[in-house]
């Protein structure tokens, strides 16, 4: 327990410190008073309207898909899986491109996240459709890299067409993923989601523990293996589908966040579930303060950060673990 | 007491009869050998007895809900899965995972339960290593600790014996025998004949798509079965340190 009071203290203390960062130079105390008190005026409309849903989102974004990473990581018993390796990120990704594509965007600012909510939905059931209710994790793995190669294929073909070039350049700087300019309409639109998510996959640890030693050893241990795919499918699904709808595509976190983590949790699946879901939430805040920081005026994407800092991160990671993995 | 209760039972797969109408019980203090040349079905037989493959004809396991099968069977698979490096003792502790209620943490009984099975199977200097980064034979007495500490009237097993040095292959066997005289049931799948005949008091010998011979082990490793279903000669005869069966030649 010690070391997620540690994680999560760090994730609170990255919050606070994510207020008092923007374009708009105020003193770190001011801006945070602001928040509660009125009186501040424009100040208080730039923190309640425009920091602290990018902070909270930040958080939910980062617990969301470092959980997703450990759960299916654990679930396919495999330190190379990620939470877009079912293809939701993608579908979702090919719904949000459509609806900037015709226009939907602009005209309301749920267009972008409900269309790409339903390409997560279409998605997730393409996939279980295709991966059968009883077929083993690799049916899922194959079925997921097909949706994946498909939906890519599809948002290429739509880029390809795009008679608008600003839409192109729209859909290209959407899916290197983004917390700038978000509101709390789109807090209130991840966050159910990311909840439903997380609490369907808490109740699959002692499922995952226990598929540590196989398949055919969790079902004589009493694992419905059935359900238990369901659960993590549609709960990975809930949460990728819900804050690629309000953040675009972000890599890497559900992959090297887990990583990380495992060995200082005793590698068990089950928690790490919840160390990497607070891990996860301090490499987003990290990505997203960093983004303010380095490059403020060039707009530089959150998700082109994770995966900067991600890759090589994962590059050392397997150096270092080389001799372990099979 | 039948722990066991097998009848009729036929696996096919991808439309190939592995074997059929095989019928067995298993009672309480037996250790029986599972024996047959490779790909009579020995694994396909112990697997469709779980409840794991689809099958014909009725077991007495796969009758049973997940969750009373969990508290009545130990199984321990062929492959010996270990995918995170994980401590033996945590490995062990997930033996007792059907006998608690989700999300609780492992009660005294119960860690009092997984150190003497730690103990048992010579696995204390151990204990906090990664049991994924053991040696096979290491890995296998984890294994096995783990299905011990599942605590269950019966222990079934794939070959739990393969890969370990001749010592730890009897010791093993001495605690399989131990477990059945103290009342339960052990069914392993074995390929050494001559530790089968030693250690277990009854022998199936699977072959031609079916039970060949099924008795105590004089009775099923005559020279007749023997020759017949694997197509060897051996020396089969008591000594003073027990029964002794030693494969000789290909016929």
């Amino acid at each position: 327990m010690r070391l997620e009071l540690a994680l999560f203290i760090v994730m609170s203390g990255l919050f606070v410190l994510s207020l008092t960062i923007g374009p708009v130079a105020v003193p770190a105390m001011d801006s945070l008073r602001a928040l509660f008190d009125t009186s501040y005026g424009a100040l208080t409309l730039v923190m309640q309207e425009i920091r602290l849903p990018r902070a909270i989102l930040a958080i939910l974004v980062g617990a969301g898909l470092g959980l997703a990473g450990a759960a299916m990581q654990g679930y396919l018993r495999n330190p190379l899986a990620e939470p877009g390796l079912i293809g939701v990120s993608g579908s979702a990704a090919l719904g949000a491109v459509l609806a900037i594509q015709t226009g939907m965007f602009a005209a309301s600012s749920l267009g972008l996240p409900l269309s790409a909510l339903a390409g997560a939905l279409v998605g997730v059931f393409l996939v279980m459709t295709l991966a059968g209710p009883r077929g083993g994790s690799l049916t899922l793995i194959l079925a997921g890299i097909a949706i994946s190669a498909l939906a890519g294929a599809l948002t290429s073909l739509v880029l390809n067409l795009s008679p608008n070039p600003f839409a192109a350049n729209e859909i290209v700087f959407w899916m290197m993923g983004s917390l700038a300019d978000r509101s709390m309409t789109h807090v209130w639109l991840a966050l159910p989601f990311v909840l439903i998510g997380a609490c369907v996959i808490a109740i699959t640890g002692r499922g995952l523990d226990a598929l540590t030693l196989g398949e055919d050893a969790a079902q004589t241990m009493g694992i419905n293996l059935f359900r238990l795919r369901l659960l993590l499918v549609f709960g990975t699904a809930a949460i990728v589908g819900g804050t690629t709808a309000v953040a675009g595509a972000i890599g890497f976190v559900g992959l090297v966040v887990p990583h990380i983590l495992r060995p200082l949790v005793g590698a068990r699946p089950s928690r790490l579930l919840w160390a990497s879901a607070i891990g996860g939430a301090i490499m987003v805040q990290v990505a997203d303060i960093a983004v303010r920081l380095i490059l403020p005026e060039r707009d530089l994407k959150l998700g082109v950060v994770t995966a900067l800092v991600g890759a090589p991160l994962f590059l050392h990671l397997i150096y270092k673990t080389r001799k372990d993995l099979p | 007491m039948s722990l066991l209760s097998v009848q009729n039972l036929g696996v096919t797969l991808r439309q190939r009869p592995v074997f059929r109408d095989v019928s067995f019980d298993l009672h309480a203090g037996e250790f029986v050998g599972l024996i047959g040349p490779n790909g009579a079905g020995k694994t396909t037989l112990m697997r469709a007895c779980l409840g794991l493959l689809p099958h014909a004809g009725q077991s007495s396991l796969s009758a049973l809900s997940l969750a009373e099968r969990a508290r009545t069977v130990a199984w321990m698979p062929q492959a010996r899965e270990i995918a995170w490096p994980v401590s033996v003792e945590r490995i062990v502790a997930l033996g007792r995972l059907p006998h608690l209620p989700a999300g609780q943490a492992l009660p005294p009984a119960d860690k009092v339960l997984v150190d003497a099975v730690i103990s048992r199977l010579g696995l204390d200097a151990f204990r906090d290593r990664a049991a994924s980064r053991l040696s096979g034979g290491e890995q296998a007495r984890a294994l096995i600790a783990r299905a011990l500490a599942q605590d269950t009237p019966l222990l079934m097993a794939d070959e739990p014996i393969a890969g370990l040095d001749p010592a730890h292959q009897i010791s093993t066997m001495q605690v399989f025998r131990q477990i059945a005289d103290d009342g339960r049931a052990v069914m392993m799948s074995i390929h050494d004949l001559g530790l089968a005949a030693r250690h277990c008091t009854r022998l199936i010998l699977l072959a031609e798509g079916g039970i060949l011979a099924d008795g105590a082990p004089q009775d099923v490793l005559t020279a007749a079965l023997v020759a017949r279903a694997f197509g060897i000669t051996a020396w089969h005869g008591d000594t003073p340190d027990g029964p002794v069966f030693q494969p000789l030649e290909v016929v």
